[in-house]
């Protein structure tokens, strides 16, 4: 059950996108989510979905597999979707019962929808490519100019890498706990939303005991390997923009100026889709 | 027949690329009341196949039938699962999560719809069988015990459920050589006691020469050998291939008979290999 998250996890492919530097992923991410925010009408939205298929074809990820990740956030994308349907008032298009879908609120509901599930495709989409200590890396990198202004880079990518490092093994820690208890018995599926709560009990309880004990075995094990911060420490594999990134630099800039164009355009036409 | 397995598989992950053949195709039949030993190296299947016998995890294919009732047929009920097949996992302690000893125990048998009172008493006798005085520990925490004390504590939660098939995975992992003995020897008497069928999952051959009256042995997915001790460890070399091992006392049997002693193979004990030998060659038993 737990297997189904795959928001955030690494598919290892070794493709083109995957060799690319962890630090052009995550300002090109950004720079997906800032355009993404941007659009103003639907029609700018086609280039992002053709960019984000060409992305997907590149890294060989399954498209199962990216959809995947979109589980969690169903009801979310749903509540949206309905309340931007019934809700916003303009010219009415269908009409039955108390709900009015107006023409703007279908617009409103299906650019919100898309909106959110491109966010989530495009965010996951560096995860899938990047691996954990990359990804770290590179924003320990990213963050090192304000290391100035007094932030701790270091201490912030090691707290995330530990923080990554450990969600594989909690889920696992979780499915081994519910096992045990369900082979005791318990039963988290039926019942009413209070049992089901109560029924959470016997997994949190040994879940936190045992994410304390592995809390203090690591700072144990660090200390004892005299770890002490960032001072002066060397990598195995240091980052390094190579031409594969200019590609990819490219492929973002076209972006841009796709999405940009079609908002122009279409703010012609006062964004009548 | 206790336990009937046939042309069970199962896929882990299909369609991904962790995709692994965890069973395959295997069937089994296990006699009412034996003591079954499983073995195998890590990945090799055996979690799966236990996991598989109580419910836990669903098969692709196959039938599992365990005292005459099909646990893998549809719309069945998992507590009725649940109640026939009870499985101490590894390290079973750090599942432990009530206030109380006593409480934590009688968590399985509430879970089964007996009523307080009895889940209580049947909690106390459970800590009884595992060698605990109930109104000694009953009360306390059960994170104030030692290691060994917790594991037994989480033995009892699954005794307490009253299974027909009991299933210990590995549970000597991590004990020192004393508890070790002493927690086989419980596992020992529990199934004398009840002669309920129980399988013994373990790394070491020894433990399990000693107790079981059959051996499966799994590799990569696939039951390699199904037999009595003897039987099996008649597979050396096969068995080291499989990174698995022979006991030791059956090593010095093997060397001895090599050497014309003509001693049966089937022992277990190196205290009755002695006083066999000191019959043998007329000496003094010290």
């Amino acid at each position: 059950m737990l297997r189904d998250i795959t928001i955030g996890q690494y598919y290892p492919t070794n493709s083109v996108v995957h060799q690319m530097d962890a630090r052009f992923k995550i300002l090109a991410t950004f720079g997906l989510l800032t355009l993404l925010f941007l659009v103003q009408s639907l029609v700018a939205y086609v280039p992002i979905v053709i960019f984000l298929l060409a992305l997907i074809k590149i890294t060989g990820v399954p498209l199962k597999f990216v959809l995947r990740g979109l589980k969690p956030i169903v009801i979310i994308i749903l509540l949206t979707v309905s309340i931007n349907l019934f809700m916003t008032p303009g010219v009415t298009l269908v009409k039955f019962w108390f709900l009015t879908i107006s023409y703007e609120g279908l617009r409103q509901a299906v650019f919100m929808a898309s909106r959110l599930m491109l966010l989530i495709m495009g965010s996951s989409m560096m995860t899938f490519t990047t691996s954990p200590i990359e990804l770290t890396d590179g924003i320990e990198h990213l963050l090192n100019p304000f290391k100035r202004i007094g932030v701790p880079a270091h201490e912030i990518a090691m707290m995330m890498s530990i923080a990554l490092r450990f969600i594989p093994t909690l889920l696992e820690e979780t499915d081994k706990i519910m096992k045990a208890q369900m082979a005791r018995g318990a039963d988290f599926e039926t019942g009413s939303l209070i049992h089901r709560a109560k029924s959470l009990v016997p997994i949190l309880v040994p879940l936190f005991i045992s994410a304390f004990r592995r809390a203090d075995e690591l700072a144990m094990a660090m200390e004892s390997r005299c770890y002490r911060g960032g001072n002066e420490r060397t990598r195995m594999k240091n980052l390094q923009y190579t031409v594969r990134d200019a590609y990819g630099l490219l492929a973002m800039v076209l972006l841009m100026c796709s999405v940009i164009g079609a908002n122009v355009i279409m703010a012609g036409f006062g964004y009548a889709i | 027949m206790s336990i009937r397995i046939r042309h069970l598989n199962h896929v882990y992950d299909p369609g991904s690329p962790y995709e692994t053949n965890a069973l395959i195709d295997i069937n089994l039949d296990i006699a009412r009341g034996e003591f079954i030993g499983l073995i195998g190296h890590t990945g090799s299947g055996k979690s799966t196949l236990i996991q598989q016998l109580n419910g836990l995890l669903k098969p692709q294919s196959g039938q599992i039938v365990v005292n005459g009732y099909d646990i893998t047929a549809k719309g069945i009920k998992l507590s009725d699962i649940r109640k026939r097949v009870g499985i101490v996992f590894q390290y079973p302690e750090y599942q432990l999560f009530e206030e109380t000893v006593l409480k934590d125990v009688a968590y399985g048998p509430t879970n089964l719809g007996l009523a307080k009172d009895d889940a209580l008493r049947i909690a106390h006798e459970a800590l009884e069988s595992v060698g605990f005085n109930p109104e000694e520990i009953g009360g306390m925490s059960p994170f104030e015990l030692s290691g060994g004390q917790k594991r037994r504590v989480a033995i009892a939660g699954i005794l307490a459920m009253q299974p027909e098939v009991l299933i210990l995975d590995e549970p000597t992992a991590g004990l020192d050589p004393k508890s070790r003995r002493d927690l086989l020897e419980l596992v020992a008497k529990e199934h004398r006691a009840h002669k309920r069928t129980t399988i013994l999952v373990s790394h070491s051959m020894e433990d399990v020469a000693r107790y079981v009256d059959r051996i499966i042995v799994m590799d990569s997915g696939m039951i390699k050998f199904f037999d009595v001790p003897a039987a099996v460890f008649e597979h050396e070399a096969t068995l080291k291939a499989l990174g698995l091992d022979i006991p030791e006392v059956t090593k010095i049997i093997k060397a001895l008979n090599r050497k014309g002693f003509n001693l049966p193979e089937d022992i277990y004990h190196y205290e009755v290999l002695a006083k066999l030998l000191v019959e043998r060659l007329g000496g003094d038993p010290c």
